[in-house]
């Protein structure tokens, strides 16, 4: 059984305090292991966006702790803590966030660029997982110019430029039609299957969370009926 | 992320929103342009005054008179001091006590001082070319490491053993030369009244033909050592002994430490000795004061200039951070330190002032340079003088000042770019 890349144990997040004190999460422990997909299913307001902000090392959490590959991510700080999200984790998000001015070379590019990666091998390797995502065409069109599906797939490959070992999809589909969105998931798994990068989805759709290996539901801060495969 | 990238990303944002940019921009070149004229126009007339002083007397020079013994006690009147010379100007007696050897060799004894040369006082009766008409003239001695500003030929020597004399351009034509070159190695006959009330005339030859200039400069005959020396021994001829080898001043020189402490200190010690020393920087120094509290002042108006338009900076800034906010939360969540956040926005504002100063910077050196020589032709009776002058050090300056003062505007935008947690920047629509 493979090492788990993330653990959580009895994870609490609140925000503000006294009167006005929220729970986003109320203690939540499970583990992720190396290359499987998890589906992090849940309504609006359930904590399931926290969940993935934490998992992500993008905030702390109130109390308990979270190991990336053993190490405890309290003692990651500053630089460190940079570089292991930059080269660990891939994003992908329902709005794309992609700077519409700029080309989309530039735009995949910029994790790279974020690591110091010189110019020359941040253009080579940008071209080469363009090509992989069959959009090496729309290289130097601006990101504005792409249609949803395009941007979507654009959005991956600045996921995937920097080989992370985890990438995390907020509502991946959120944006786009039936068809176009089959084909981002499609991209999605098979990245998943054949290079073994964990995927963590954040979605409300339960048929997308049901093509994942596993599904945790997240209500009220809290995982109900965790380990079970959606039907 | 490299500091390379780190800068061309922050270039290549600036040109993001090209309209608000330049507006910005051209509130700093409104702020760089006034700067670079108003300072050019500083250096350009503080310059004609250095060279004015140069052609007046060396920086290391001074000229020294003997203060009277006793100076006048109550409103009465001073006692009669044979040794004086009593000057009138207006209605005001100038007592100036008479120096001879013994006041050289005191001089002379004074730490500082390396040289000292008597002043000889000579009164011209007129100047003559050929068989032409004369002219009245004054006659001043030369003294090296001065310059005269020439219009033609060259400085009078102060080792050569011709007579030599300078003239000044508005004697060219009444001495009937053609120009100011053809004036130049002819000779012209200079004529004075020896102390037995004799006229006498000396031959000289024309070595250069002087521009006017501020101080008096250039307003009258200049002669080399040879003939001050010669026109002196005739005008003290037939004096009786005990007035001759007596002067009114005496020109010294120091070792010249470019230090205006020492300069003060060597003024010190001669006024502790009884003497009165003066340089040409004390001369014209008031006239150079008065110019420079009116560039500050107009270097002060181009400054506010500058501070409102680096409001303008904080402004377009923080537009920019706002409207980035998403692009901030991402490069933050995908590993971007706080530091290179705000490095990146600072750099922007940096970038437009280097803009708006470059830009600023050039056109007032064109447009400074083309106002300067139409001022030039209207101010033609001051040759020489170029209103407004630029110093590459200075017009660097200027660039770098703006630059630093767009950089101070953009930290407080830069400040909150870097401040912002990339999770609310993520969520904000």
């Amino acid at each position: 059984m493979p090492a788990p890349i993330l653990s959580l144990h009895d994870v609490h997040k609140s925000y503000g305090r006294g009167a006005t004190r929220f729970d986003a999460l109320k203690g939540v422990s499970f583990d992720v292991l190396e290359g499987e997909s998890l589906a992090i299913v849940g309504k609006s307001g359930s904590g399931k966006s926290t969940l993935m902000h934490l998992m992500a090392l993008l905030d702390q959490p109130t109390s308990g702790t979270i190991a990336l590959s053993g190490t405890d991510a309290a003692s990651l700080h500053g630089r460190t803590l940079n570089t292991t999200r930059n080269k660990t984790f891939g994003f992908v998000f329902q709005q794309f966030f992609l700077t519409s001015g700029a080309s989309v070379l530039e735009n995949v590019i910029l994790p790279l660029k974020i690591a110091g990666v010189g110019r020359s091998e941040r253009r080579r390797r940008g071209l080469e997982v363009l090509a992989r995502l069959e959009l090496d065409d729309k290289a130097r069109n601006r990101a504005s110019d792409l249609s949803g599906g395009q941007k979507q797939r654009a959005v991956i490959a600045r996921a995937l430029v920097n080989d992370p070992r985890v990438i995390f999809a907020d509502e991946p589909t959120g944006n786009l039609d039936t068809a176009t969105g089959a084909v981002v998931e499609d991209i999605l798994f098979t990245l998943n299957r054949e290079q073994g990068i964990t995927l963590i989805i954040v979605t409300h759709d339960e048929e997308l969370a049901a093509r994942c290996d596993r599904a945790i539901h997240v209500r009220d801060g809290l995982i109900i009926d965790a380990e079970a495969v959606a039907a | 992320m490299r500091t390379i990238d780190v800068i061309g990303s922050a270039v290549s944002n600036t040109f993001r929103s090209k309209t608000r940019t330049l507006l910005t921009i051209l509130a700093i070149f409104i702020g760089a342009f006034t700067l670079t004229i108003t300072t050019g126009l500083g250096t350009g007339i503080n310059r004609y005054i250095d060279d004015t002083v140069a052609s007046v007397g060396a920086s290391n020079g001074m000229t020294v008179s003997k203060n009277a013994p006793d100076a006048p006690t109550g409103d009465g009147p001073r006692a009669y001091d044979p040794n004086a010379s009593t000057t009138r100007q207006g209605p005001t007696l100038t007592a100036v006590e008479l120096m001879d050897d013994s006041d050289v060799t005191a001089l002379r004894a004074i730490d500082g001082v390396t040289s000292v040369t008597p002043i000889d006082a000579i009164t011209l009766d007129w100047v003559r070319h050929g068989d032409g008409t004369q002219y009245q003239a004054a006659i001043g001695g030369f003294f090296s490491g001065s310059a005269l500003q020439l219009a033609a030929g060259a400085q009078p020597s102060d080792t050569s053993s011709e007579l030599q004399v300078a003239i000044p351009a508005n004697y060219v034509d009444s001495l009937g030369f053609d120009d100011a070159a053809s004036a130049v190695g002819q000779t012209i006959t200079l004529g004075l009244t020896d102390g037995a009330h004799q006229a006498q005339q000396v031959d000289a030859t024309v070595i250069g033909v002087a521009n006017p200039s501020l101080g008096g400069a250039g307003t009258t005959l200049v002669a080399n050592t040879a003939l001050s020396a010669n026109l002196h021994d005739l005008q003290s001829t037939g004096l009786p002994a005990a007035q001759q080898g007596q002067f009114r001043q005496a020109s010294i020189r120091f070792a010249d430490s470019g230090n205006a402490q020492d300069v003060t200190a060597l003024k010190t010690r001669l006024t502790d000795a009884g003497y009165t020393g003066q340089t040409v920087a004390d001369q014209l120094g008031t006239f150079k004061t008065v110019i420079d509290a009116i560039v500050v002042v107009l270097n002060a108006f181009a400054i506010i200039a500058l501070l409102a338009a680096s409001f303008g900076i904080v402004n377009t800034l923080f537009m920019s951070v706002q409207e980035r906010t998403r692009e901030i939360g991402l490069m933050k969540a995908m590993g971007m330190g706080s530091g290179k956040v705000f490095g990146l926005f600072s750099l922007e504002a940096t970038f437009i002032g280097f803009l708006g100063s470059a830009i600023g910077a050039a056109i007032g050196i064109g447009v400074g340079s083309l106002v300067g020589n139409a001022l030039g032709k209207v101010l033609s009776n001051l040759p020489g003088l170029h209103l407004i002058a630029f110093d590459p050090l200075s017009v660097l300056g200027i660039v770098l000042l703006v630059m630093a003062i767009a950089f101070l505007a953009g930290t407080l935008p830069a400040l909150r770019a870097a401040r912002q947690d990339p999770i609310e920047s993520l969520r904000y629509e």
